[in-house]
């Protein structure tokens, strides 16, 4: 069992700091994550976004140590709730995976187990980290399925997950995942495979299971709309780094890098976008990551590029909010 | 066809179409860096070699009896000589040229076997996998029916009926060990047949046979000769377990399990002279299942586990 | 899931007949079966008696007719060399034969299934290299000659076990080992390729993700859906265990129905063969019947459509 201290409200939940992620491959390693660091406070939601292979998942995986055995990941710090996670031994770590710290997928179809019943499958890390018998652990289980919103909780428990909807499943998932009571929720893409209806649902279940719980969380997404739903925190990813970070409103309202500038306008906004006009893109495409890489890595796309940008890309704050730019402020 | 029935699955789930991976940059490279490949033929091609050349590096007659030297150690024991370098058995046979002519045999019946039930199953196959229908239907409804048959069971019964020898076995073997080639083959065509260029064969109003031969078997060629093999060295084994049992090859051939049969009231004292063919048996399996399998890599990389 | 084994059970209905309709041939082959009864040498009077008594001399289709009916009444004939009747013979070795058919498949299981899980685990890896160098050194070891060395290790060397009979436990040890260790590497190669592609589905990451320790990962996640394929060649293989337990019993003089077959074989004892031949393939049948049901059953998508 885990004996952890009483988390301190002011205390971040999960700290990282140069986290870096190398990834073997034929041709030398491939830099898939570059000193990312962040922080995430109980009941926040910081949402990493970024578009495809910019390292977002990796990140998450790697703060869980679920990375794939080619992957190398060093940072110089990573903790869980004060815990240092780098140190922890593989046994900690699994007492912490589910229990402390917990991981929902984007894929709802194939994450479940189709062997087993989804009773079998949420009680599971109840009776592996908390004990107890079946009966408390499916009590929770019951309770859980109706936190997150599906109706005759108790028939659910013996079906398997070929019979449940993909939204169905995702609130499984969710479920699955609460059931130790996390102080982290990790959801990598949580709504990308499903409805855009679903989404919106999924979408707000998390918040309010949030407010409630009072979880920190991180959510991964490439998806701008989302951010702007739930996220209290943006941390913008590109090619591996984290090039700006801050609050919600501070990013959307007055966006510093330039890439983050590219991704806002890219959004059709009714009433500001023009019917017919063209939508917004960000020509050029995402830099290979192989070998020493130097300088900053959105030049190559960058409307603001100057001389200096290959050499460097320093770090550049206003209170809370940081951008990686040569740019102090962007021209309008 | 059951699509969960073991064989037929696992066979069918694994082919797709070859592309003849020869004409790929590179393949030699890719022969060479495959050991199994290599290991295997070179073991192979020692055990051909001993075959072909027998009659020219065997120092005796198979046959020959010399009553005045029975059961003569191999040179490496106390009482053997370079004379008989690998001894000889109760009848004063020299063992090492029984060795080189009982090659001979295995080899011939892995062969003749591959080749025999090579060309029913492969009809039976590709005939099923181009038309589909009715004809797939029945080829897998005799498929199913010769799998229900125990082979070794009804070989013996059939020998029995019939008397053995030599080419009665293989026979016997031949028309009964094509259903792997079947259901493989079968496999094979039904993924060729859907491709362009066998389409293009038909638009051009190539008859059925001239599809067949020309476009569809050079694509599951690869199949073919990694299931010939495995074939082959099933058939040898069978051939060596009949031939034990007294069903198959006749004495006085040097067939190796008839070696054995005649050897294992002599085991505990002579135990070379059960080794010695067990032993060869034994190499050439594995050097066909080794050469087989590296084939299978290089041919056919996705039938591979 | 009712309609699915309905269709199956009419498949393996009419395989049966198509079985029957061979074993009855079978016996045809040897040419006249009134002559093989009379003997040699025996009188024209006497093979034309015998030639009417038997109803040899009605057209073949009645033939079969009246064999198949008095077969599933039971009535199965008379051995020639007994001089009993062939039913209870046949059956009474049938259990001997089961229990050692299962003892074998159990015994491949038990070597094949750490060996798969330890090869995927470690892919790759020299444990992963060593199993499958194991598997294809298995495979490539006659029967027969493993039995013998068997014998000479356990039997007559270290004296620890029996060579023939089958009265006690012991005499089942050696000809279990000798039967079973041939099934192993299929089955150890299919564990392997399975489990390798289920280590890497979505499924393992969640369960790895809620901190399940790696063993029940491996054994509770990806062991239960692995094993769904070996289920089905256990049934496929036990059929072969059975058909193939001619040459162990035979070896070892395990008084079952591998031994009874090759006496009756021996002896030209044509009842009591064919109709061995015939109750084999219909077990057969009946295995290959039971791996569809089970396969069905074990995935639920097919048990709770």
């Amino acid at each position: 069992m885990s004996a952890v201290p009483q988390p301190n409200p002011a205390e971040p939940v999960l700290e990282v700091e140069n986290l870096s992620v190398d990834i073997a491959t034929p041709r030398g390693p491939l830099r898939a994550v570059r000193e990312v660091s962040f922080q995430v406070k109980r009941g926040e939601t910081l949402c990493i976004v970024g578009e495809s292979g910019c390292g977002k998942s990796i990140t998450s995986l790697a703060v869980m140590s679920l990375l794939p055995a080619a992957a190398k990941r060093r940072a110089k710090k990573l903790s869980l709730l004060g815990e240092d996670l780098l140190k922890a031994s593989g046994k900690r770590v699994n007492e912490l995976r589910g229990n402390r710290m917990a991981m929902i997928f984007q894929e709802p179809m194939t994450a479940l187990n189709p062997a087993y019943t989804i009773g079998n499958q949420l009680t599971e890390s109840y009776l592996l980290h908390r004990g107890g018998g079946q009966a408390k652990a499916r009590e929770r289980a019951i309770e859980l399925l109706g936190k997150v919103g599906i109706a005759s909780a108790a028939e659910r428990l013996a079906q398997y997950p070929h019979q449940l909807s993909g939204g169905l499943r995702q609130r499984v998932m969710i479920a699955m995942a609460l059931m130790c009571g996390p102080e982290l929720l990790i959801a990598d893409e949580p709504s990308t495979a499903l409805d855009v209806t679903i989404q919106a649902q999924i979408l707000r279940l998390l918040a309010d299971l949030q407010k409630d719980l009072g979880i920190a969380m991180v959510l991964i997404t490439h998806d701008l709309g989302v951010v702007a739903r739930i996220a209290h925190r943006v941390a913008v990813m590109y090619a591996g780094e984290i090039v700006e970070e801050g609050t919600a409103e501070r990013v959307f309202a007055s966006p510093r890098h330039p890439y983050t500038r590219g991704l806002i306008s890219c959004i059709p906004v009714p009433g500001r976008t023009e019917r017919g006009g063209r939508l917004g893109t960000i020509a050029g495409v995402v830099p290979h990551l192989v070998g020493d890489i130097r300088g900053c890595s959105f030049r190559e796309r960058c409307a603001y590029a100057r001389p200096e940008c290959s050499a460097n890309a320093p770090l550049r704050s206003r209170g809370e909010h940081r951008w990686l730019c040569v740019h102090e402020e962007l021209p309008a | 066809m059951s699509s969960s029935t073991g064989t037929m699955s696992a066979a069918a789930a694994a082919v797709e179409p070859g592309g003849p991976a020869v004409a790929a940059p590179g393949f030699w490279r890719r022969v060479w860096r495959n050991k199994a490949v290599v290991v295997g033929f070179g073991l192979l091609l020692l055990v051909v070699v001993m075959a072909l050349f027998a009659p020219w590096i065997a120092p005796y007659d198979p046959y020959a009896q010399d009553l005045a030297n029975r059961t003569v150690p191999p040179f490496w024991y106390d009482g053997g000589s370079w004379a008989h370098p690998l001894g000889t058995d109760p009848l004063g046979r020299d063992y090492l040229s029984r060795l080189f002519y009982g090659a001979r045999i295995s080899l011939l019946i892995g062969v003749a076997v591959a080749i025999i039930s090579g060309l029913i199953g492969t009809t039976m196959g590709m005939l099923a996998g181009y038309f589909g229908g009715k004809t797939d239907m029945a080829v897998s409804f005799m498929v199913t029916t010769r799998l229900s048959m125990p082979v070794i069971l009804v070989a013996l019964a059939t020998v029995a009926l019939i008397g053995g020898s030599l080419w009665v076995v293989i026979m016997v073997l031949g028309l009964l060990k094509w259903d792997r080639f079947a259901v493989v083959m079968r496999s094979a065509t039904q993924q060729v047949r859907s491709l362009d260029y066998v389409a293009a064969a038909q638009a051009a109003g190539a008859s059925t046979p001239r599809v067949l031969l020309g476009e569809v078997l050079p694509n599951v060629a690869p199949h073919l000769i990694v299931v010939a093999t495995l074939e082959a060295a099933s058939a040898i084994l069978l051939e060596a377990a009949l031939s034990f049992l007294g069903l198959g090859v006749q004495p006085p051939l040097p067939s190796w399990g008839l070696m054995i049969s005649e050897a294992k009231s002599y085991m505990f004292f002579s135990f070379w002279l059960i080794a010695i063919p067990g032993g060869a048996l034994a190499l050439l399996i594995f050097a066909i299942n080794l050469a087989g399998d590296g084939l299978r890599d290089l041919l056919a990389p996705e039938g591979r586990a | 899931m009712g309609g699915y084994i309905l269709k199956r059970l009419g498949l393996a209905v009419a395989v049966a007949l198509a079985v029957s309709m061979i074993a009855f041939l079978l016996l045809r082959l040897s040419g006249d079966p009134a002559i093989a009864i009379a003997g040699e040498g025996a009188r024209q009077a006497d093979i034309e008696l015998i030639r009417k008594t038997y109803g040899f001399d009605r057209p073949l289709p009645i033939q079969y007719v009246d064999w198949l009916g008095k077969t599933l009444r039971g009535d199965l004939g008379e051995s020639i060399y007994f001089k009993t009747p062939a039913a209870p013979l046949i059956f009474a070795k049938l259990g001997t034969t089961m229990l050692l058919g299962l003892l074998s498949l159990a015994f491949a299981l038990a070597v094949s299934i750490p060996l798969g899980v330890l090869a995927a685990v470690y892919r790759n890896s020299w444990i992963d290299r060593l199993c499958l160098a194991l598997a294809v050194l298995g495979q490539a070891l006659p029967n027969f000659f493993f039995a013998l060395l068997l014998i000479m290790l356990f039997s007559i060397s270290l004296r620890w076990l029996p060579v023939s009979g089958s009265d006690t436990w012991q005499h089942f040890v050696m000809p279990t080992i000798a039967l079973g260790y041939y099934a192993a590497p299929a089955f150890m190669r299919l564990i392997r390729a399975g489990m390798i592609e289920v280590l890497e589905a979505d499924y393992i990451r969640t369960a790895r993700a809620k901190g399940l320790p790696a063993s029940q990962v491996i054994f509770k996640h990806a062991l239960r859906n692995a094993v769904v394929p070996v289920v089905a060649l256990a049934a496929v293989q036990l059929g072969f265990l059975l058909g193939g337990s001619v040459v162990i019993e035979t070896i070892f003089a395990l008084d079952g129905l591998g031994y009874l077959a090759y006496q009756s074989i021996t002896y030209k004892d044509f009842p009591v063969m064919q109709n061995i031949v015939l109750l084999l393939s219909v077990i057969y049948v009946v295995l290959t019947l039971a791996s569809d049901v089970a396969n069905a059953w074990l995935d639920p998508r097919i048990r709770v459509a």
